[in-house]
């Protein structure tokens, strides 16, 4: 049986480190590469970096933190953010990661999510979702551009759509529980993993411990992300994996 | 001490040589038959399809230096695809002859159809590519590559797998739906369904357990020449 996942997310700006990190024990809390070494020490299962640089000179520079943080850890990780062709996918993955997130991207061209799962493999494509519960509809919305469009699309239609074009993997993203501390959105992460048989990855919300194991058991996710409880401290990450197993979870 | 990581073309060997240098040794990502033939160990890594990858191997002429290194008694470590090229064949995309140097062959997980990696799939309740997390249970605890580690998880991302045709030759299995050939070793050749190098404190340490091994046999390979 696979064992859930726990995974700290770092959002990198021009090769730093910019949401709140809050690390005594480290020569450099902004650097992404140290970060993702200590997070790696502590038992985190992969680590994603979401690149929010808006330039090319910073894209350029996320490169060589990918170079060097394949060469310090021992876990996989996925980079995503402002990717949009597979020429983009070959750098990342050259340079050593082991998966590619695309979001925007994906909506605006699906067709990108089958050349690149066809290109490198399923297992290196992740499609990120941010989704939105539409009261009109009464289900889930994706969003583009960093939550900002609404783009018109269901979030249960498109997930078996990136799915079917090959994705390897669901990070799922709900805005409405982004940023609250409140728990996961289980209603969207149940549906979203009884709409796909690729693995979810929860994300937004977390805020203690049994959110995570509510995520796993009702919310069907396969892994968990989240950043400012890891990066202040609120959790710790060896604390957290021991709690869940102890609660029966598979865990690493 | 030198181990050499094959490179065919297939993949990306940065975390594996990084790895390899991190544990003290000195890893030379190389296609060239000389290193490779003068290494302390080879390590043969790999992702993609084993068609292409053997076609790669064998153009480049590297599957007889593989093969040669092996029958010096240098140490070898397939891993991932690059495990499942040790053995006699694989049914991925219409059937394809290995390397040899191990009795047996890769079968694609029950149920899916061949060819149908880019698509993965659910079948009898398993996601296929056998991707994420998942324990070692150890047959062999003996072994010396598994000496000193205890059983733990490890990172696997694959859509066929190994059935040996010797059991003494399985080290390691996980569990996925039925037990999947992990770990595979006999005489100086062993293989890694998985990815050490992204297996945390477990795989740095299977790693660390090959290359003593490799180190051993370069000492008592320098002992008969000396």
């Amino acid at each position: 049986m696979l064992a859930k996942r726990i995974i700290p997310c770092l959002d990198v700006k021009d090769g730093r480190v910019v949401k709140g990190v809050n690390f005594v024990n480290l020569r450099d809390a902004g650097d992404p590469v140290e970060l993702a070494a200590l997070y790696d020490r502590e038992g985190a299962d992969e680590i994603v970096f979401l690149d929010i640089s808006a330039s090319n000179e910073g894209r350029a520079t996320m490169i060589e933190v990918v170079r060097q943080t394949a060469g310090e850890i021992a876990i996989p990780f996925t980079v995503g953010g402002g990717i949009s062709q597979v020429d983009d996918m070959k750098r990342i993955l050259r340079a050593g990661a082991d998966k590619i997130g695309i979001n925007t991207a994906a909506v605006l061209n699906p067709q990108l999510i089958s050349d690149g799962a066809r290109r490198f493999g399923s297992q290196c494509i992740v499609v990120a979702v941010d989704a939105k519960f539409n009261p009109e509809w009464g289900e889930w919305e994706v969003y583009t551009h960093g939550g900002r469009k609404a783009s018109g699309i269901k979030a249960l239609e498109w997930v078996k759509e990136a799915e079917s074009r090959g994705a390897g993997e669901i990070l799922l993203t709900s805005m409405d529980a982004d940023g609250t501390k409140d728990g996961f959105d289980l209603p969207l992460t149940r549906e979203v993993s009884r709409s796909v048989t690729i693995p979810v990855i929860a994300s937004g919300g977390a805020g203690k411990p049994d959110d995570f194991y509510e995520v796993f058991t009702e919310g069907l996710a396969d892994a968990a992300l989240a950043a400012t409880i890891f990066h202040y401290k609120e959790i710790a990450v060896p604390d957290l994996k021991r709690d869940l197993k102890s609660r029966g979870v598979e865990i690493r | 001490m030198t181990i050499a990581i094959v490179d065919y073309g297939m993949g990306n060997l940065h975390s594996v040589s990084k790895a390899v240098e991190r544990l003290g040794f000195e890893g030379l990502v190389t296609g060239d038959a000389d290193a490779i033939l003068g290494a302390d160990g080879v390590v043969l890594p790999g992702v993609g399809a084993f068609g292409d990858a053997m076609e790669h191997l064998r153009a480049s002429g590297l599957d007889g230096m593989v093969r040669q290194a092996a029958a010096a008694g240098v140490p070898l470590l397939g891993i991932c695809l690059g495990m499942q090229l040790l053995f006699g064949e694989s049914e991925e995309h219409g059937r394809n002859a290995g390397l040899g140097l191990l009795p047996g062959r890769a079968v694609r997980f029950a149920g899916g159809s061949a060819g149908a990696d880019a698509e993965g799939g659910v079948r009898g309740g398993l996601k296929v590519p056998h991707m994420g997390w998942n324990r070692l249970e150890f047959l062999q605890p003996d072994n010396p590559l598994l000496a000193g580690l205890e059983e733990g998880h490890v990172y696997f991302v694959h859509s066929y797998h190994v059935l040996p045709e010797r059991k003494e030759d399985l080290l390691a299995v996980t569990d996925y739906g039925h037990p999947v050939t992990a770990i595979v070793g006999r005489g100086n050749v062993y293989g890694m369904q998985f990815h050490p190098e992204k297996s945390g404190e477990l795989g740095m340490g299977l790693l660390r357990n090959f290359l003593a091994l490799a180190e051993r046999a370069g000492v008592e390979g320098d002992r008969r020449l000396g």
